[in-house]
């Protein structure tokens, strides 16, 4: 996981839901299709949030990983 | 005479078959949809169907909301501002204070001139510490994200609220109209 390296990083810390999916929507479709996007929240629900963000949308969730209660996402725009 | 036979049922099948795929494609390409019934206008019951409504839309869903009763408050221009939470009747009130847990404040004084005006005061205070938008806010992100906001007529009629009142993008619809837009929807919410 080290070796992915995001295109464009998104801070969520501190708001909860629904702003994460609500901005990680929003900045998906600044990047282009094949490019990864980094999502940071502290939101506690946001990994089922991401699960069922990215099977809804179709966008691949590449990695993700939880440390000192921030929640960091890797997602890759397919379409 | 057998082969020209074979050849134009060949030819007639094959058509069919590509015109029913592209029906099943262009059903399969049609985005899930989520109906929502918004009945209670306070200001804690406003936030379900705009935290619903604007999530699914960020799902890629089709999002309509019929704002109904006192539901409908949250589409008029002025009262979407001032939408309160009510002390009176709700056990939830005065909450616990952390610092006071010894404190028990009776609901009954929820009944005081100024306590709705408090307790609603205390809820923005709520919302605001967890960054979450306000209502206006929620529902600007709404409009963006083209979620359909139905007005009932019913209500409008009965509460003598004019289109003119209602914030720009609502459309007036009966219940017959929201229903076949309902019927359409893999999801359907009554708030």
């Amino acid at each position: 996981m080290e070796s992915l390296k995001s295109d464009l990083v998104l801070d969520c810390k501190g708001v909860l839901c629904p702003m994460p999916v609500i901005r990680i929507s929003q900045a998906i479709k600044t990047i282009g299709v094949g490019q990864i996007l980094e999502m940071q929240t502290t939101d506690p629900g946001s990994r089922p949030d991401m699960e069922a963000w990215t099977k809804q949308t179709g966008h691949e969730l590449l990695a993700s990983r939880e440390a000192s209660g921030v929640y960091t996402f890797y997602v890759r725009r397919t379409k | 005479m057998d082969t020209d036979v074979k050849q134009y049922i060949d030819q007639k099948v094959n058509e069919e078959v590509a015109r029913r795929f592209r029906e099943l494609g262009e059903a399969s390409s049609k985005p899930t949809r989520m109906a929502l019934v918004a009945s209670k206008g306070t200001l804690d019951m406003a936030y379900p169907p705009l935290i619903l409504a604007t999530t699914a839309a960020s799902l890629g869903w089709e999002v309509g909301i019929f704002f109904t009763f006192y539901g409908l408050d949250i589409l008029h221009k002025d009262r979407i501002h001032t939408l309160k939470v009510g002390p009176v009747g709700n056990p939830a009130m005065p909450p616990p204070i952390r610092a006071l847990p010894f404190l028990k404040v009776p609901n009954i004084l929820g009944v005081l001139p100024g306590m709705t005006a408090v307790a609603s005061q205390m809820m923005k205070g709520w919302i605001a510490r967890a960054k979450l938008p306000t209502i206006p806010e929620l529902m600007d992100i709404a409009k963006a994200c083209d979620v359909s906001l139905f007005a009932c007529a019913t209500t409008m009629g009965l509460m003598g609220i004019s289109q003119a009142e209602l914030i720009d993008g609502a459309k007036c619809a009966g219940a017959a109209a929201f229903l076949d837009y309902a019927a359409g929807a893999k999801v359907s919410l009554f708030i």
